[in-house]
C-alpha cells in the first residue's frame, strides 16, 4: 500500500485517497473548434508513462482536496507532491513520456 | 470429483533459433497473442517464415498471471460475437493443437447481489441467447444446487439473489496453452525468440521496414504488436499513441485442498472471482488497482478486499491459507474493449486494450489479428475493435455490461 503524504493532513494510507488520473490536461479552451481526431485525444487520450509520471489524486476520506503527485510508475516511488495548480516540479515538459527500455527497466 | 491428473513436465517443444536478418512478419511479443497470432499466420494464411521475439521468457506476462477463465457472456453483440467465436475455438483446438491443456467447461456463474444486478444479469441472459451464446438464469437455490459450498443465506451484506450461468465456460491451463500454440508454430516454421527485446523501430517515411532489438536490427515486411501493458511503451517508440492505460492487476492462491468447488463463480458487485485449479487451489481475483503501474505488482489491500469477499460468500475458504499472490500488468480502454487492428504508421498493426480479460479471447485474438497481418485489412470479428472508434464515437462500453467490473 503506499503511503501518501496529503499536502494538507500529513501521511496517510492509499485507502484514504481516490486515483485521478494523469495531471495538467486543460480543458480545450475551444470546444466546438475540436476535430473530432483532436476531441478524441481530450477524452480518450492519456499519457500512459513508464517512468515518473505526473498525475491526481484526491484525499476522499480527509480533507477531500485534490493535489498532484510525481510517481514512479515501474517502483511506484512518489518522488513529489505538490498543489493543484503549481508546474511539474523537475521541469520536464508535460506530456512529454519518459521510457525506460533499459534491461534493468524490463518486465522480468 | 476428483482431481484431474497433470500430464508430466514436457521436455523444450520448440527451438530457440537466432534471430534472422529478415522477416515477412515480426510479432512483438510471446504471450497467448502473439503465439496464437503465429500460429494463425503460419496455418491459415501461408506465412511461415515469420517471428515471435518476446523481451522475457515465452509466455512470462500476464499467459502466467491470468485466472484461466473462458467464458463469452458478454452484452454487446460485437463482443459476444468475437469471445464466442473464442470458445468454439477453444473446444476445438485441444485437437487440432495435438495437446491436451485441460479446457474443463465446468461453468461460469456471475452472481447478482442487488436488483440492479438483477435486472442487468437477466437482460445479459437475453442478449447472449439471441446472439447464439449459450446463458441461463438461475434463482438462489439453483445457486446453491451447482455450488454447494456458496452461501446464499440472507445472513450476509449483499446476499445471493440469483445469478447467470453458462456451462460451456470454464477455465484451461494456460501454460500449457502457451505451449500447445508454441510448439504448433515451431513445427510450422515460425522462429520463437526469445529474451529478445524490442528498442525501436526503423521506418521509412511513415512504413514500418524494421524492428530494432537487443540482439540487432531486424528487417521486416509488417509488425504486429501484441505486448498488453507495454503497448503504449512500443506505440510511443513507433510514434503513434494508444488510448490505453496501464494498470497492475492481483490474483492469488490458496495452498492444495480436495476439490471443493465445482464451476467458477464471479461477483462484479462483492467483488471476487474464484475457481479451483486443476491441482487444487483455489484461484481467485478482483479489479485492478486504481493507479497506473508498470511494476507487476500491486497493493496489499486489493488482495484483502477480494479475500474478504471469497470468505464471505464461501465461508469454508476462512481456513485457507494464502500460498502466493503476484500482479500482472494489464491493458485498459475507456470502453472495456479490445483494440484490433490498423495503426497510423503503415504496415503496422495492433492487438491490445484486452485489459483483465484477455486470456479467454487468446484463439480469436489470433485468428483476427492474423488475418488483419496478413490482408492488412479487418476480420469481420475485429472491425468493430479499431482504433478509429474513440473519434467515430462508436464505442463497445462493455464496462459493468461485460459480466465483471474492471
Amino acid at each position: 500500500m503506499l503511503l501518501i503524504s496529503c499536502p494538507n493532513c500529513g501521511p496517510r494510507d492509499e485507502t484514504e485517497f481516490h486515483y485521478g488520473g494523469q495531471a495538467h490536461v486543460a480543458y480545450p479552451e475551444n470546444p466546438a473548434a475540436l476535430s473530432d481526431r483532436e476531441w478524441a485525444e481530450y477524452l480518450f487520450y492519456r499519457d500512459n508513462t513508464k517512468g515518473a509520471f505526473a498525475e491526481r489524486w484526491v484525499h476522499s476520506t480527509g480533507c477531500r482536496q485534490w493535489f498532484n503527485m510525481l510517481r514512479d510508475t515501474v517502483s511506484y516511488e512518489i518522488q513529489s507532491i505538490y498543489r493543484m495548480g503549481e508546474p511539474r516540479p523537475d521541469a520536464a515538459p508535460a506530456g512529454t513520456a519518459t521510457i525506460t527500455t533499459s534491461p534493468e527497466g524490463a518486465q522480468k | 470429483m476428483s482431481a484431474d491428473h497433470l500430464p508430466e513436465h514436457p521436455d523444450f517443444l520448440w527451438r530457440n533459433p537466432e534471430p534472422k536478418s529478415s522477416y515477412d512478419a515480426v510479432i512483438v511479443g510471446g504471450g497467448g497473442h502473439g503465439l496464437a497470432t503465429a500460429y494463425f499466420l503460419a496455418k491459415n494464411h501461408g506465412m511461415t517464415n515469420i517471428a515471435v521475439l518476446e523481451k522475457g521468457w515465452l509466455a512470462g506476462g500476464n499467459m502466467a498471471r491470468n485466472t484461466t477463465i473462458i467464458r463469452s457472456n458478454y452484452l454487446w453483440d460485437e463482443s459476444a460475437a468475437i469471445y464466442e467465436h473464442a470458445l468454439k475455438l477453444w473446444e476445438v483446438l485441444p485437437e487440432e493443437l495435438e495437446y491436451d491443456f485441460l479446457f474443463s467447461q465446468r461453468g461460469v456463474m456471475n452472481l447478482a447481489h442487488t436488483l440492479g444486478d438483477v435486472r442487468e444479469s437477466i437482460r445479459r441472459v437475453g442478449a447472449n441467447q439471441l446472439n447464439g451464446v449459450d446463458a441461463e438464469w438461475l434463482d438462489p437455490q439453483q445457486v446453491k444446487e451447482l455450488c454447494p459450498i456458496l452461501n446464499i443465506s440472507d445472513n450476509i451484506r449483499y446476499p445471493v439473489m440469483g445469478a447467470t450461468y453458462q456451462p460451456r465456460a470454464g477455465i484451461a491451463k494456460h501454460d500449457h496453452v502457451a505451449w500447445a500454440f508454441a510448439r504448433k508454430c515451431d513445427e510450422l516454421g515460425v522462429d520463437i525468440i526469445q529474451n529478445c527485446e524490442v528498442t525501436g523501430f526503423v521506418k521509412d517515411g511513415n512504413r514500418v521496414v524494421g524492428v530494432k532489438t537487443n540482439r540487432g536490427t531486424i528487417n521486416t515486411e509488417k509488425v504486429g504488436l501484441a505486448a498488453a501493458g507495454h503497448s503504449s511503451v512500443l506505440a510511443e517508440m513507433a510514434g503513434f499513441r494508444l488510448p490505453i492505460q496501464s494498470h497492475p492487476l492481483q490474483a492469488l492462491v490458496s495452498e492444495l485442498h480436495e476439490p471443493v468447488h465445482p464451476t467458477v463463480v464471479m461477483s462484479n458487485h462483492v467483488h471476487v472471482y474464484v475457481s479451483q485449479a486443476h491441482k487444487g487451489e483455489l484461484v481467485m481475483g478482483a479489479g485492478v488497482d486504481s493507479y497506473n503501474g508498470y511494476g507487476q505488482r500491486g497493493s496489499f489491500h486489493v488482495i484483502e478486499e477480494q479475500m474478504a469477499a471469497a470468505v464471505e460468500l464461501f465461508p469454508i475458504f476462512a481456513r485457507a491459507h494464502v500460498l502466493r499472490t503476484w500482479g500482472g500488468i494489464v491493458d485498459t480502454t475507456m470502453d472495456a474493449s479490445p483494440i484490433v487492428g490498423t495503426t497510423p504508421v503503415e504496415n503496422m498493426f495492433v492487438n491490445c486494450g484486452w485489459g483483465t480479460g484477455g486470456f479467454k479471447a487468446t484463439p480469436a485474438a489470433g485468428l483476427t489479428f492474423a488475418h488483419t497481418i496478413a490482408t492488412g485489412a479487418p476480420h469481420q470479428l475485429n472491425k468493430p475493435f479499431a482504433l478509429e472508434r474513440f473519434e467515430t464515437g462508436a464505442l463497445i462500453d462493455e464496462h459493468g455490461a461485460a459480466a465483471v467490473a474492471h
